[in-house]
């Protein structure tokens, strides 16, 4: 069972307390954009097998929304995050480069 | 290929039936091919077969990186209806539906097909308008399908309880030549046919590249070597992902475990196929007894083959309350496969970005019931160029917003 640990309240919250919110750190593409962008802000997705970036809520919890580093090979989790950003901190990064060197993922802002 | 026929078994009888051969032979990759596909599951090995029975190519070979039928081919619950919504799918599933048919015949091995019957039940007021909206879309396409009563559906589901308290029994929709197969004769069966057609079924052979030269695929790098090839099918369900990686495109697909578990078996007590999509839970009983159950998936992206256990719970509850005689049932096993989805729960069977790659993907949750309409398009796809029954599902529909929405009113369980 998934164990993530809610940044905001620091709740060690199991899976059925949260909710699944999908790929972290999209950019979003609105009215102007050209139909790829449009098309792949809604649909393209990483959907990698090894680290992952995802977002969360803590629903039956304090209700915040935050993001989680997680292998989708392994279900091991890197940590979590607040939702404020639009890329994961250092500290997480380095935290993956420890455990997966010369991981991946798309492009960060 | 020997053929198999009850004089067969009579005249194998006579040297006691050591001299059956294999079903399908297990050759070394040659250099090159006219088309390579990745995936020997249900859907590659049935793109492979009508390749070469429909269309004469059969310079063919087929790369499984486990072994033939081991990924979602062999963890289905094996529900084979085409009772959908959409045209477009319609389309595909009663073409699949209708193959099934005389599918045992025409691959001389047993299916095992058995058109015993598919009910989804309603249990809200919205899914009663969906499932009648779907019978009248299914009478429209031609695909027979009924709105059936609560009196009806406890006639056919003697087990069934119509006045749960939660999930009341309001009526179904019922598909009389909807049923089950044995899910891993029909890869068995058709990995025999292309065998007998001198098509190369290489197992344990995972693809770890795909070799591209001004846009157009050369070949594909393998544990066992490179093979070259001119066009490229990538079947390969939940790992789609990974292989568009190779190839250099994105595609709209996220990969999710479902679950599916099966009980001890016990005597006779079900005949049709009970789908019960409000409460995600579906069951049929299996020629051993066995009932077998399959649940829903998770939210978040995975691919460990394993899913989480509280949605085993959600499901058994629900099907408890649903069916209460099954309460004390032993569960024997339970286990995950990692299906694709796509945004509006329909598939993709779509030419690419690289010339000469070819994709069926993004089945997710249903498709069992799609192995030979897949098939049959996907190849002629991968012959022609296009065919009537994948142009509606190609990757455009995602940038021109013409999707194939099967999401809300058919499409949810499998």
């Amino acid at each position: 069972m998934l164990i993530l640990t809610c940044p905001y309240c620091g709740v060690d919250a199991e899976e059925t307390e949260l909710a699944p919110g999908g790929e972290a750190h999209l950019k979003r593409f609105g009215p102007g954009a050209s139909d790829e962008e449009f098309r792949d802000y809604l649909f393209a997705r990483e959907n990698p097998k090894g680290v992952h970036f995802e977002r969360w809520r803590h629903a039956h919890g304090c209700g915040k929304w935050f993001h989680a580093a997680r292998c989708t090979m392994t279900l091991e989790v890197f940590g979590t995050y607040p939702a404020q950003t639009t890329k994961p901190p250092k500290a997480i990064r380095e935290a993956i480069t420890a455990k997966r060197p010369g991981w991946t993922w798309r492009e960060f802002e | 290929m020997k053929r198999y026929s009850a004089f067969a078994v009579a005249r194998e009888a006579l040297s006691y039936h050591t001299g059956w051969g294999r079903a399908w032979r297990a050759p070394e990759p040659k250099p090159r091919y006219d088309v390579i596909i990745v995936g020997a599951g249900g859907h590659g090995l049935a793109t492979a077969y009508y390749l070469g029975k429909n269309f004469g190519i059969t310079n063919v070979a087929v790369l499984e990186k486990g072994w033939l039928g081991g990924g979602n081919t062999g963890r289905n619950t094996t529900i084979i209806r085409s009772n959908y919504l959409q045209d477009p799918s319609a389309a595909i599933y009663e073409k699949s539906r209708a193959l099934y048919e005389n599918l045992s015949q025409d691959l001389n091995y047993n299916v095992m097909f058995s058109p015993r019957g598919v009910i989804m039940l309603a249990q809200t007021e919205h899914e009663v308008r969906g499932y009648r909206r779907t019978a009248h879309a299914n009478a429209l396409q031609g695909v027979t399908t009924e709105w059936i009563s609560p009196a009806r559906v406890k006639e056919l589901v003697p087990i069934i309880n119509l006045d749960g308290p939660r999930y009341p029994v309001l009526g179904g929709l019922w598909q009389a030549r909807g049923g089950t197969a044995r899910h891993d004769a029909v890869a068995w069966g058709y990995a025999r046919a292309c065998s007998a057609m001198g098509m190369d079924i290489i197992q344990q052979c995972e693809v770890t590249g795909v070799r591209r030269e001004g846009g157009k695929v050369m070949g594909v790098d393998t544990t066992r070597g490179a093979i070259d090839c001119d066009k490229l099918g990538i079947v390969v369900a939940g790992h789609s992902g990974v292989l568009a990686d190779m190839a250099g495109f994105r595609l709209p697909i996220e990969s999710v475990a479902l679950q599916a578990l099966v009980s001890e078996p016990i005597k006779p007590c079900m005949d049709v196929v009970v789908m019960a999509n409000t409460v995600h839970g579906y069951m049929s009983q299996s020629d051993k007894g066995e009932m077998v159950i399959g649940g829903g998936a998770d939210g978040y992206n995975n691919y460990t083959q394993r899913g989480s256990f509280h949605h085993v719970e959600e499901t058994v509850r629900a099907l408890i309350e649903t069916f209460p005689m099954i309460s004390r049932l032993k569960m024997l096993r339970q286990w995950g496969g990692i299906v694709d989805m796509t945004g509006d729960r329909s598939p993709i069977l779509s030419k690419t970005p690289v010339e000469g790659v070819f994709i069926n993907c993004g089945w997710g949750t249903g498709g069992f019931k799609a192995i030979p309409g897949s098939g049959w398009g996907m190849a002629e796809l991968i012959a022609k160029g296009h065919s009537p029954l994948t142009d509606a599902f190609s990757l455009d529909r995602f940038k021109e917003g013409r999707f194939i929405d099967e999401s809300v009113a058919a499409g949810v369980a499998h």
